[in-house]
């Protein structure tokens, strides 16, 4: 342990909140997302004598667990807000959510009223373990100081082990200010009984045994596949035998989107081989992912004829969904290097040229339709993005249409380079995440892709951006809608457009007012032009896109649809 | 009370809120409880629930991962009822109007080894264990008296 930032030593007795900085330091941790107020300032007054901990003034508590999280999954550490009691506490429920479904490991720290006003309702007092007890992987209340020490180690380890997960840790004010003796507790494995990392051997023959006399396998890898450190074992394996690989929204990045064998994203607006071949192979190892709605559509109809191989660490998730065929828990990268040694190699030339040709189809339907639109499309800035950063920039995406084309039409090659909130789905989301990634991880070129409702969700944290002088580029995919639902009032609920039309600021004189650069494009032939001028300008910078307004994303899975019912663009809608 | 009925033994640390967080769970998963006792075990510091559900057994196995991923859980099962042997108490208070009927009731309480907790003169409070079909004939047979309170504790089991 790099011991160079401790200012505690064993045996010393000091109040709770400079115990509770001290794990923090030991824990490793350099930046904390917060926000002062009464129930949390003997925090704050320990931070001053903690230099090391640098602390992100954020605007608005949500804004801070979202960069926690951005933080969280740049840089592969646990993301660490403090907030206050009361408000301060419950402006946090939205990112704990929101981590809670993606599997982003937060340790969170709020202020609570002294332990003798707790249940009176004190001022600023909310019962924040009962508000959040939904919402995160665990969560304590701590009323004098001797517990600070064990739970802040017992926090960090349950956020970080077995599935990801948000932690919070309510502190009475008390047993902040409270003296407690420093003793810093030993490492120690407090999930045990809990977290199965290896598939057993008979598992480990079972998922060989199927993948080696499959005819038509197929891979769809998610989150898990990303979370467990590396996309190559997973790559070796599909090379090995020639398996297409699909992965979900929250796997993106885990292989580079040219590979070969890369078929896309599955799902509601995924691609159409990736949406067909589920329906058609024989044996389906899913790995680290989990059976969502928005990944499989209805349910009954999802893979019925396959094999299903499922994998992943959470045992809650095998069968919660869909029932496999197999069912393994374990780690996604520890199982594939045990199964990989035992695979036979195989080709299957013709199974893959189903997928050239489910490829293609998309391509004649959708791609070019996109990109080749004298109209200035939101595919094609994200295109022309991605190639202008050199396919190798982390994308932060917010969530709705422009979530959607980040996902789609840009290149992802470099490993973990495309965050977003998948599962809660919250707009406002990439601001702040984009903000925590760089700040996290400021060698990566992050670019946040975001539309005009979700930036004005959690717009001050462009304050947050100049204060600490970040290197971000925003772009915004502005087409004066609330486009996702636009798009299902066109589609299904007979173009009646109720409450989507959004009438915006002036988003140059807002940018403007934050001390943030900005260009403005309403051509295709600017695109170009202000991307690289935003990339050599030093610092943030926004560039506003206004795309067409009334644009679709497809292909689409209507909801409630099964995987045969997609439609791969408008004009097969009318069929 | 519905015959189909999943018995989960839950073993936990004895931490503030947890059952709250089992009950939680078992909303958020749309269960209703049938019933639930909770106490100490042999193991100081270790907290055995018993809960009975009905609902999906499917489910109810999913359920059963759920309760274990709660961090303060040490150990759920799902235990089919020819693996447990399980017991109810419950608690009656009925009015007696005179001699005759004390007479009538204490040959109910005898053919189901009921006990007489505290007699005053014009009511008894009744202690009676047993399985649930046991107890609903017991209230079954009561019915015709003046029944004043009427409390099940819920089932409790060990294993065979």
């Amino acid at each position: 342990m790099n011991t160079k930032f401790h200012r505690l030593k064993e045996g010393d007795k000091v109040q709770g909140a400079e115990i509770v900085c001290e794990c923090l330091v030991r824990q490793g941790i350099k930046i904390i997302f917060g926000y002062p107020g009464g129930a949390n300032i003997p925090i704050y007054d320990a931070l001053y004598r903690y230099p090391s901990l640098h602390h992100v003034l954020v605007r608005h508590e949500q804004g801070a667990a979202h960069a926690a999280e951005g933080y969280a999954w740049a840089t592969g550490n646990v993301g660490v807000c403090f907030t206050t009691s009361g408000p301060g506490a419950t402006n946090l429920v939205t990112g704990l959510a929101d981590a809670m479904l993606d599997s982003v490991p937060l340790v969170c720290i709020t202020g609570q009223v002294p332990s003798g006003l707790i249940g009176t309702d004190a001022f600023q007092e909310t019962d924040v373990v009962g508000v959040t007890l939904p919402v995160t992987k665990h969560n304590y209340l701590i009323t004098r100081p001797e517990e600070i020490v064990s739970v802040i180690h017992e926090a960090f380890y349950i956020a970080s082990h077995g599935r990801p997960g948000p932690v919070l840790i309510d502190i009475a004010k008390d047993a902040q200010t409270g003296y407690a003796v420093f003793h810093y507790p030993r490492q120690q494995d407090y999930l045990k009984e809990k977290v199965k990392m290896k598939a057993t051997d008979d598992e480990v023959v079972k998922i060989t045994n199927l993948l080696n006399s499959a005819q038509k396998p197929l891979i769809v890898a998610g989150h898990g596949m990303l979370l467990s450190g590396d996309g190559k074992t997973l790559l070796a394996i599909a090379e090995k035998q020639d398996i297409p690989v699909t992965l979900t929204q929250l796997g993106l990045s885990t292989i580079p989107t040219n590979h070969r064998l890369y078929m896309g994203m599955p799902g509601m607006h995924g691609n159409v081989a990736a949406n067909r071949a589920p329906n058609q192979c024989d044996v389906l190892l899913a790995v680290g992912m989990r059976f969502h709605d928005r990944v499989t559509g209805e349910v009954a109809n999802y893979a019925p004829q396959a094999k299903i191989i499922h994998i992943d660490i959470d045992p809650s998730e095998i069968g919660k969904n869909v029932k496999p065929y197999l069912g393994v828990v374990g780690d996604a990268k520890t199982v594939l290097e045990q199964i990989l040694p035992r695979l036979k190699s195989k080709k299957n030339q013709e199974w893959l040229s189903q997928f050239t040709a489910w490829k293609n189809e998309e391509k004649v339907k959708v791609f070019d339709k996109e990109l080749k639109s004298k109209k200035l499309k939101s595919a094609q800035v994200v295109e022309m993005l991605s190639e202008e950063t050199n396919n190798s920039a982390t994308i932060v995406a917010d969530v709705g249409q422009n979530q959607m084309y980040a996902a789609r039409y840009y290149s992802y090659r470099s490993y973990n380079s495309h965050f977003t909130s998948g599962g809660l789905g919250t707009m406002g989301f990439a601001l702040p995440a984009g903000m925590g990634a760089k700040s996290g991880d400021p060698e990566r070129e992050v670019w946040i892709v975001i539309g005009d409702g979700g930036i004005q969700m959690t717009l001050q944290e462009l304050a947050t951006i100049v204060q600490e002088k970040l290197d971000l580029k925003i772009a915004l995919l502005n087409n004066n809608y609330l486009g996702m639902v636009r798009q299902w009032q066109e589609l299904f609920y007979k173009g009646n457009y109720s409450e989507v039309k959004l009438k915006n600021p002036n988003f140059q004189k807002l940018c403007e007012g934050f001390g943030i650069p900005s260009l403005k494009v309403t051509n295709q032939n600017d695109v170009r032009k202000a991307i690289r001028k935003a990339r050599k300008t030093k610092g943030p910078y926004l560039v506003e896109f206004i795309v067409e307004a009334e644009e679709n994303v497809f292909p689409m899975i209507p909801a409630g649809a099964g995987l045969d019912g997609m439609i791969v663009c408008k004009e097969d809608m009318k069929k | 009370m519905s015959r189909d009925l999943s018995n989960i033994i839950i073993w936990s640390k004895n931490k503030p809120g947890v059952f709250f967080r089992i009950l939680w769970l078992f909303r958020r998963k749309r269960f209703n409880i049938e019933s639930a006792t909770v106490g100490h075990t042999e193991v100081p510091g270790i907290t055995r629930f018993t809960i009975t559900v009905t609902g999906d057994k499917d489910q109810v196995r999913n359920m059963c991962k759920q309760v274990h991923k709660l961090i303060d859980i040490v150990r759920v099962e799902d235990v089919p009822d020819e693996k447990l042997v399980s017991r109810e108490l419950a608690m009656m208070k009925v009015g007696v109007k005179d001699k005759e009927e004390k007479a009538e009731i204490l040959r109910v309480l005898e053919h189901f080894r009921a006990r007489v907790m505290n007699m005053t003169k014009d009511s008894l409070v009744i202690e009676v264990t047993g399985s649930e079909e046991k107890i609903d004939a017991f209230y079954e047979n009561m019915k015709d008296f003046q029944i004043i309170e009427f409390v099940r504790a819920g089932r409790t089991a060990l294993y065979k």
